[in-house]
């Protein structure tokens, strides 16, 4: 059975269908693509599997809970992360208290356990700290050592993409959504996070979808890809299968310009 | 000072320094100009005629003109300070241009009052402005004919705009160390009640003898000259040192700072514990409203500074408490009387709070910003006409409130007086401030702190932003429930009229004139915002203008408060941090006050 299936599912914006009837099933340990014009509904479509919008119509699965009418982060406990794709970190927080805001989900601690500072407070509180160490030891030197005490909002471009990640990665997810991760970074950079997807899934045993506009990543990271057009599945298959569908060119890739 | 202990970075490249552009004399002519409407202003609002009288230092000072001639002093300042330094160019270093510049601003400023005076010698503008009156004119031109006058005027602001400016010339050392002193006399000469008190307190009444004309007196010459004394030696002896007591603290290995803040903490503990028994009833009682507001500004630190969410009716949540506390305790409360102790009753007024805090929460949970702060608003007036209402007077009395609540007792203590209830306010302030550090870094605070940066995206990281929001509004409701319920034992009453919307204003301007989100800029906007007009009553009916003005200057030079929380201030000065970092690399910073913010670590 597939981690995340979605029975088709619609949304319109007023007279705007962005969304429509759309059907996706994505297996454990994947990486998927997710491609197509803008416009073409791939955001509308995360926004709908992490509760951030209601399908008007359909079903979203996941690991055999229908998680429509959830709120967020009922969602993210369920097991399903997602980045943003214009970095949504929080700003006036260090490093390390971003990622800790994402182990939220995972504790019980209360108020009164706080003031108190009760022992399983105190261990919980150890262990929320000791993860997102663990999580920011991922990106290697990149987010290490005095960068834990930093503000987000100081961080670099390319950095503040890998704290996303991270952030989402602290929640413990068994989905990763990540929204266009290489967007604005350089090709060395696109390049190193290629690579990061790989080991995310590798190491870590994440599902991941990817919602990318550098064919480049799409070739070297999806074992799928799916195209979106007018929030409508136009075809899936493997990154050859698609690179190659007339319709897909026609909408999406765009053909050489003919010689004469 | 502090630069010479720092290593400075090495310089990747020699550049050549540009040299710095002099000062503008524009930009001091508009500032004089502006400087003379302000004076213009104070001698209209009836500052200046109603200080008259008040002597700072007998007999030579009187208090109404140096109001006047101190605003020629500041914008002097202003005009001759040296502009900050630009990435490329030299540090700028005053010099006798500073000085016209400032001598400029306030002969402008001198003009404009100047001015003044010959319109009010020519026209009656009582009309308009009822304190422009002959004697204030009288006290304007020194009685002298008016042309003589407007040169005199000039003269004067034109010496203390120069002495303003002049303050840029002096080396650090003897800056570090006038200014200071100055101060302290400018204290002791507002101050006169306080200080008599203080030495009365403390068995040194021959003090108050020396220093002021008697007791109440105003402070003479010769006091005067000798509090100058005594702090310009002790500044200037303790700014011989290189470090600064901070920088020294920090230095020291982990285990010697614990020790170290632990006996800080004994000695203010012990200095605090006879405070009240020193300064007598009036200053006590002046401590006890403080450490009330103090309360409230802890509590609504939770809900603003952290959690985010702008309450403008916060004042409601310290009414629940003092009405509750007064209905279980007093024997006249007119539905039922259980008279409770206090201490007995504390239980249950947090469990009011907490359901008052529900209560405004629940139907506010998806509003955010102005809206929020709107319907909040709306809450603080409608709990306010509730308990002033008929119908509901039968519990809470109405418009006559609740009267006879028994003082705070605890176990064959009587508390009373002013001076005993310092302990318990004070006990309750530690409370809320060790409540805020320890919910700072904790599971809920980072979930507040989320939900103040990105509601949704806090959500979508997993935080229960229900639970979060109404949780800080139950903290921030308990905390105020608590300051309610020791205010109405204090005063024996609560009447609806004490739980006025200008209460919640003063506890968030307390916060932000404080410091958002830090406690010790929360106590420190209390001192400032609640001691300071209850200690000086003479100027109570200038207390808003001041609260405006006070405001207004925070806003435009500090708007992260008085004593920032640190990400507030990187995040509202990043600007000028990367500025200053250039200055530490091309070093030879000037050795004004021209840059605020601390170098970047």
């Amino acid at each position: 059975m597939s981690l995340l299936s979605i029975e088709s599912i619609s949304k319109a914006f007023g007279g705007l269908r962005a969304i429509n009837s759309l059907n996706i099933e994505v297996d454990q340990g994947e990486i998927v693509s997710v491609i197509g014009p803008n416009g073409a509904g791939k955001t509308t479509f995360f926004n709908l599997v992490t509760g951030m919008e209601t399908p008007d119509s359909g079903n979203i699965v996941f690991d055999g809970h229908n998680v429509v009418g959830l709120r967020p982060n009922q969602i993210l406990e369920l097991g399903l992360a997602r980045t943003f794709q214009n970095v949504r970190l929080f700003p006036t927080m260090t490093v390390k208290e971003n990622v800790m805001v994402g182990q939220h989900c995972r504790g019980k601690a209360g108020l009164i356990g706080a003031i108190f500072k009760t022992k399983s407070q105190r261990s919980e509180e150890a262990r929320i700290e000791a993860r997102a160490e663990e999580v920011l030891s991922f990106f290697g030197t990149r987010l290490a050592g005095y960068r834990h005490d930093q503000l987000a909002f100081v961080l670099s471009y390319a950095n503040r993409r890998r704290l996303e990640i991270a952030r989402a990665m602290a929640t413990e997810p068994r989905l990763l959504l990540l929204d266009e991760p290489t967007a604005g970074m350089n090709p060395r950079e696109t390049i190193e996070l290629t690579e990061l997807i790989g080991r995310l899934r590798d190491e870590k045993g994440y599902t991941i979808v990817i919602i990318e506009h550098d064919m480049q990543v799409v070739r070297n990271v999806s074992d799928r890809v799916i195209v979106l057009d007018h929030g409508e599945k136009l075809t899936e298959g493997t990154y050859d299968e698609v690179s190659t569908n007339e319709a897909v060119i026609e909408a999406y890739l765009g053909r050489p310009s003919e010689r004469r | 000072m502090a630069q010479v202990t720092a290593p400075s970075p090495a310089r990747p490249v020699e550049v050549e320094l540009r040299p710095a552009p002099p000062v503008d004399l524009g930009r001091a002519a508009r500032l004089g100009l502006i400087g003379g409407v302000a004076m213009v202003l104070v001698a209209a609002t009836g500052i200046v005629g109603t200080f008259q009288t008040r002597l700072l230092i007998d007999p030579i000072l009187p208090l109404g003109l140096l109001f006047l001639y101190l605003l020629a002093f500041a914008f002097g300042w202003m005009a001759g300070k040296p502009p900050a330094a630009l990435e490329g160019f030299a540090p700028a270093r005053a010099n006798s241009r500073n000085l016209v510049a400032g001598a400029l601003a306030g002969a402008l400023g001198g003009l404009c009052v100047g001015v003044l005076a010959a319109l009010m010698s020519t026209f009656d503008l009582r009309g308009v402005f009822v304190q422009l009156s002959p004697q204030l004119l009288e006290i304007l031109t020194f009685g002298l004919p008016l042309g003589a006058a407007i040169i005199a005027i000039v003269a004067i602001s034109a010496v203390a705009g120069a002495i303003g400016a002049g303050v840029h010339l002096l080396p650090v050392r003897l800056k570090r160390s006038l200014l200071p002193a100055l101060v302290w006399v400018m204290m002791f000469a507002l101050f006169t009640d306080l200080v008599g008190q203080l030495f009365a307190g403390l068995s040194a009444e021959f003090l108050t003898d020396f220093l002021f004309t008697g007791r109440g007196g105003a402070l003479t010459i010769v006091g005067a000259i000798t509090v100058f004394i005594v702090v310009f030696v002790a500044y200037w002896l303790l700014g011989g040192r290189e470090t600064t007591l901070r920088e020294r603290i920090e230095a020291m290995p982990r285990g010697q700072r614990t020790r170290f803040s632990l006996i800080a903490a004994a000695v203010i503990l012990i200095i605090l514990w006879f405070v009240p028994k020193v300064m007598g009833p009036f200053v006590s009682q002046v401590l006890d409203t403080a450490g009330i507001y103090l309360l409230m500004a802890l509590g609504l630190n939770i809900v603003v500074g952290y959690a985010g969410m702008l309450d403008l009716g916060y004042v409601a949540f310290f009414a629940v408490g003092a009405y509750t506390g007064a209905i279980l305790t007093s024997p006249q409360s007119p539905a039922f009387t259980p008279q409770l102790l206090l201490i007995v009753a504390i239980p249950f007024v947090m469990i009011a709070a907490a359901l008052a805090g529900l209560m405004v929460a629940t139907p506010v949970i998806r509003m955010r910003g102005d809206y929020l702060a709107i319907v909040t608003l709306g809450f603080g007036e409608i709990a306010r006409i509730l308990f002033n209402s008929e119908w509901l007077a039968p519990i809470f009395g109405g418009a006559q409130g609740i009267t006879n609540i028994p003082d705070l007792q605890i176990g064959p203590l009587q508390l009373s007086t002013p001076q005993d209830y310092f302990y318990p306010i004070f006990l309750f302030v530690l409370i809320a401030a060790y409540v805020t550090f320890a919910l700072q870094n904790s599971r809920w605070g980072r979930a507040w702190m989320a939900m103040r940066e990105d509601e949704s995206v806090a959500e979508a990281m997993g935080v229960n932003v229900v639970t979060a929001k109404l949780s800080a509004f139950v903290v921030g409701a308990v905390l105020a429930s608590f300051g309610g319920a020791l205010f109405g034992a204090q005063i024996g009453s609560v009447f609806p009229h004490s739980f006025d919307i200008v209460v919640s204003v003063t506890v968030l301007v307390i916060i932000i004139v404080g410091g958002m989100g830090s406690v010790p800029g929360v106590a420190l906007g209390a001192l400032v915002l609640i001691v300071l007009p209850n200690l000086l009553r003479e100027f109570s009916q200038y207390q808003f203008l001041f609260y405006g003005v006070l405001l207004i200057v925070m806003m435009l030079t500090k708007p992260e408060g008085f004593i920032p929380s640190k990400r507030r201030a990187q995040e509202l000065h990043a600007d000028e941090l990367s500025q200053d970092a250039w200055l530490d690399i091309y070093g030879d910073k000037p050795t004004t006050d021209a840059t605020t913010t601390e170098p970047p670590r």
